[in-house]
């Protein structure tokens, strides 16, 4: 615990030496020195200073980085590569259909797959949609959840009840199923389309989350004094209810991004996410599901690349909130 | 108690119609054409495509629409009559089934271009399905927890290291993918299993179940993980040592019956992910359930049985959250009271 | 119910108790805390002891180590961190600080008993106070779950739960602070435990409630003969009750005496100046004197006297010479300040 304590983790020794536990422990923690930083910069900067020797979110940031400069920069990727060339510049001569042939060499890395198309370009172009829908259906899920549930948090009574029952008919549709019944009546899908579909699904979880969160800052001191002393609301949702309450919220969101990954690809495999001649990972699999015996490869690479996305989003979430959760400290 | 099941009976039919109205709207009142849509990119007949709209009553104001669709409003057109003389009488020609529709209420989900009543097909795929995900959710409870404790009893212990790393990569491999490579490994490596398709008998579902239970296993795992720490922390945990109870009694009573609040609470929202999780691995495993008519009805760009068998699983995922409401009352008296 | 407490058995968990020891003894106790960022000694050198029907009250601020040193009592220090460094821990003549965890869990329930501050979360939410009370009998003395229900209906008439047979399958939640409170005494009495241990007892309740509460501590007291061990950080509730007071500060005890003693002449200043933060009867019109500064960081001990950075009579010696526990005016009386001849004079 480094000398500067934010009021959230003041709060929490509070509580803890109330109880009737050990209360020496947390003696060397009990800082009431206010900070002039305001009380979300010391949360941020312990959390960092957490961060930076974990090795696990080292992993996960740079393989995070690595697939986003993937998803923008396809070509830095395939600059170098042997097999350079247009990615369409497929040749069915080389197909992967016929036995024993298109499998990984030192020309074609990953292989080819069955229009014979050159299988490292595929997937290295896969990214983009991955993780394009996975930010997309983030960024609106936030946006929503950080806008209703600060407000139903902080307003609380009539406005709050209706939030809360929306959410409620809302939670009562699975995201997966719901989706596949959307999407399956659109005749044409594309990025978009099925951002929106995700979002329109998926706000619910983190709407309560921000909620709960907003809830517990709202009764905290320096709120309470704000409030007393006349701040108006915009200006304490936006200056110190959002900062202070959001820090759940991000740790869910990055946990998130990996889920709606992972969601997209599943709805492209069944055939109800982007469509051909999109490059996504989900449909890689979906075509290479019909020849997992002759031609393995077309079912391995996608599938890892998708596997390690999914994972640097989880173990990133994980190292966030051993960082900002003061309690596991 | 049941007063509480009472009043959540009752605050369960809003959220019932509004949620099927959701659903409802998304599909038949957003823009575009949903007609067009259930045909997929196959040319659709002017007949045929009348035909329908004159049966999901497209025609009538929204709300109207949405009623005949649950099947609380009755069809006007005579053609519907429950009157089978007058129906013979109206259209004599065309099947009553191909403009009435009675409302999935009245159990009618819609039928196939092949016309099949998806209620057929229902009755006749669930049997399989429901074997599937009661394998892998006593798979997945019975493994989750005993993982989630072993590592919460002992936290930073190499158990709790390990349950961490394998649940993190668990979660991480999307269930097709998994499903796949177990496929490839018991399947075609080893032939333990059948790649061609699953017969429906309990052996043939084991690999399935485990894929499909793998991911809730991974979540009710670190769940149960998270909660048991913090509630061996719990001053209660302390005053049930202090009253001499053996440490079993006081991990495997006290502190973890409170521990299962949460992850019964997750139980009812992984209902969910476990029948889309169904979809995707009857389809990579042939087995004969609904999943697969999903999977192939989706591929053939049936959308009509897909919204009626994805609306019957909503249904179902939603009477399944009252009976978890009802255990999640009843594992934590608090909530009885409100 | 039993008196037998006054005499004692023979024989504790398998061991042959001593007539002639205290009824609970802590020597020289050490506890450490130990933590990333360094160890903190939590209790250093406390020795105390308890008689039969005798109440001791520890009496310090919060974090001054007072709870610590009955919970490595009770054995339910949260090791890691906790770790006793040191000392011992007698029951009738028996050490329990080496004994197996078996044999010191029925020391647990039936000789040395303990309540909390806040019964509210003390008490687990999701099961009955019938269970929770039966589960004693049922667990201690095997006995079927009807008798044990019927015992615990008695218990709770015995603490004064208006309409037992009914509350008996109520939960926490359902009970008043001192209803519950309530609970968790006849929860630690229900094995007749020789000492019960009360760890800030009515600190969450209202002072009415309060002062209810502790009436059925004596009460419960005179009646079974058992020996209290009072933790508290109020001196009010401690003149109404103890006999004798143990004052910590820092994880030490800095003076022991009886009530009048303490009362009438306190020798540390730390004593002192908790009381004078007191309002009382006697010191009406006078005004409240706070005792200045904070309790201090047990990792950055103060050198010397722990207290001096607070202490108004400090002098020179008091920042280099750490005072000892010293015995002064004859048994059962000390204090641990080098000036302490002079503290009286202090008194305004």
């Amino acid at each position: 615990m480094s000398e500067r304590t934010t009021d959230k983790e003041q709060d929490h020794v509070y509580e803890r030496s109330m109880g009737s536990g050990p209360d020496l422990p947390n003696l060397d923690e009990v800082d009431l020195e206010p900070h002039e930083d305001g009380p979300e910069a010391g949360l941020w900067s312990d959390a960092w200073a957490v961060l930076r020797r974990n090795p696990l979110f080292i992993v996960s940031a740079s393989l995070i980085v690595l697939f986003i400069v993937m998803a923008l920069f396809p070509r830095l990727f395939t600059w170098f590569y042997p097999g350079e060339q247009n990615v369409e510049a497929c040749s069915l001569s080389l197909s992967s259909n016929v036995p024993g042939q298109g499998r990984p060499s030192a020309e074609a890395w990953f292989g080819y797959d069955i229009q014979g198309c050159d299988y490292y370009l595929r997937v290295i172009n896969g990214a983009r949609i991955s993780i394009f829908v996975g930010m997309f259906v983030t960024v609106g899920a936030v946006i929503v959840a950080l806008t209703f549930g600060s407000i139903a948090g902080y307003y609380g009574k009539t406005i709050d009840a209706l939030i809360a029952r929306i959410t409620d008919v809302w939670f009562a549709i699975p995201t997966i199923l719901g989706a596949i019944v959307l999407l399956s009546v659109m005749g044409n899908r594309g990025v978009p389309q099925v951002s929106m579909v995700l979002i329109v699904l998926g706000w619910p979880s983190m709407l309560r989350l921000m909620r709960s969160s907003v809830l517990s800052t709202k009764e905290m001191d320096y709120v309470l004094a704000s409030r007393a002393l006349g701040a108006r609301d915009r200006r304490l949702i936006i200056k110190h209810i959002i900062p202070n309450s959001i820090a759940p919220v991000i740790v869910y969101a990055t946990i998130y991004v990996g889920v709606i990954i992972s969601a997209e690809a599943a709805l492209s495999f069944l055939g109800v996410g982007v469509q051909l001649p999109a490059i996504s990972w989900g449909l890689m699999i979906n075509t290479a599901s019909a020849r997992i015996i002759n031609a393995p490869h077309l079912l391995f690479f996608p599938g890892l690349f998708l596997s390690i996305t999914v994972f640097s989003f989880i173990l990133m979430g994980d190292a966030l909130r051993d960082a900002l959760d003061p309690k596991l400290r | 108690m049941g007063r509480y099941i009472a009043r959540r009976v009752i605050q369960f039919i809003p959220v019932f119609v509004l949620a099927t109205f959701l659903i409802y709207f998304l599909v038949f009142a957003l823009p575009g054409d949903p007609i067009r849509a259930l045909g997929g990119e196959r040319p659709m007949p002017q007949p045929v495509y009348n035909a329908l709209v004159d049966r999901y009553n497209l025609s009538d104001p929204l709300p109207l629409q949405y009623l005949k669709y649950l099947g609380v409003a009755r069809d006007a057109d005579p053609a519907c009559s429950d009157d089978p003389d007058v129906r013979r009488e109206v259209n004599a020609g065309t099947r009553p089934a191909e403009v009435c529709f009675s409302g999935v209420l009245q159990g009618d989900f819609g039928e196939s271009f092949s016309r099949r009543d998806v209620g057929d097909i229902l009755s006749q795929k669930i049997p399989t399905t429901a074997k599937l995900g009661l394998m892998a959710f006593i798979f997945e409870i019975i493994l989750g927890l005993t993982a989630g404790v072993l590592a919460g009893l002992r936290r930073a212990s190499f158990m709790d290291t390990l349950v961490l790393v394998s649940t993190t990569a668990v979660i991480s491999i999307p269930v097709f993918v998994l499903g796949y490579a177990l496929q490839l490994l018991f399947g075609v490596e080893l032939g333990w299993v059948p790649v061609s398709g699953a017969s429906g008998d309990f052996v043939s579902l084991i690999v399935p179940a485990v894929v499909l239970g793998a991911t809730s296993l991974a979540y009710i795992a670190r769940l149960t993980r998270t909660s048991l720490v913090e509630n061996l922390r719990a001053d209660y945990v302390r005053t049930a040592t202090a009253k001499g109870l053996p440490r079993k009694r006081v991990v495997g009573r006290h502190a973890l019956r409170n521990s299962l609040i949460p992850v019964v609470t997750y139980l009812g929202i992984d209902l969910g992910a476990l029948m889309g999780g169904a979809i995707i691995t009857e389809g990579i495993f042939n087995v004969p359930g609904i999943g697969t008519e999903v999977f192939r009805a989706v591929r053939q760009q049936e959308g009509a049985v897909v919204v009626g068998i994805v609306t019957f699983l909503v249904l179902i995922f939603m009477l399944s959250n009252l009976l978890v409401d009802v255990l999640y009352a009843w594992l934590d008296p608090r909530i009885r009271y409100e | 119910m039993s008196t037998t407490v006054a005499t004692g058995p023979a024989e504790v968990a398998g061991h042959t108790t001593d007539p002639d020891a205290p009824l609970l003894e802590v020597t020289d106790l050490r506890v450490e805390f130990r933590m990333r960022h360094g160890t903190v000694v939590a209790n250093d050198s406390v020795s105390y002891a308890l008689e039969a029907g005798e109440t001791l009250a520890i009496l310090g601020e919060s974090g001054s180590g007072k709870s610590v040193s009955a919970q490595a009592i009770m054995g339910i220090i949260d090791s890691p961190p906790g770790f006793i460094a040191g000392g011992s821990v007698r029951y009738r003549g028996v050490e329990l600080l080496t004994m197996p965890e078996k044999q010191r869990r029925t020391i647990r329930a039936n000789h040395i008993a303990m309540i909390f501050q806040d019964a509210l979360t003390a008490l687990n939410p999701v099961f009955s106070v019938g269970f929770q009370i039966a589960e004693m009998y049922r667990v201690h003395q095997g006995v079927s779950k009807k008798e044990a229900t019927e015992k615990a209906i008695e218990l709770l008439d015995r603490v004064k739960i208006p309409a037992a047979r009914e509350r008996i399958d109520h939960y926490p939640h359902e009970f008043s602070g001192g209803m519950r409170q309530r609970v968790m005494i006849a929860m630690a009495l229900a094995l007749n435990p020789a000492v019960l241990i009360a760890d800030e007892p009515t600190t969450a309740l209202d002072v009415t409630v309060q002062a209810q509460v502790m009436q059925l501590l004596k009460e419960l007291q005179q009646d079974t003969g058992m020996g209290l061990i009072l933790i508290t950080h109020d001196l009010g509730v401690v003149a109404e009750v103890a006999d004798r007071v143990s004052v910590m500060y820092a994880g030490r005890i800095v003076e022991t005496g009886s009530i009048q003693d303490i009362y009438e002449r306190p020798r540390h200043p730390y004593t002192l100046g908790l009381m004078e933060s007191l309002p009382s009867m006697d010191s009406r019109g006078t005004r409240l004197e706070p005792i200045p500064g904070s309790p201090p960081d047990l990792q950055n001990r103060p050198t010397g006297c722990a207290f001096h950075p607070r202490c108004r009579m400090a002098r020179p010696r008091c920042a280099t010479d750490d005072p000892p526990l010293l015995t002064i005016e004859g048994a059962g009386r000390s204090s641990a300040c080098h000036y302490h001849e002079e503290v009286h004079l202090e008194r305004g």
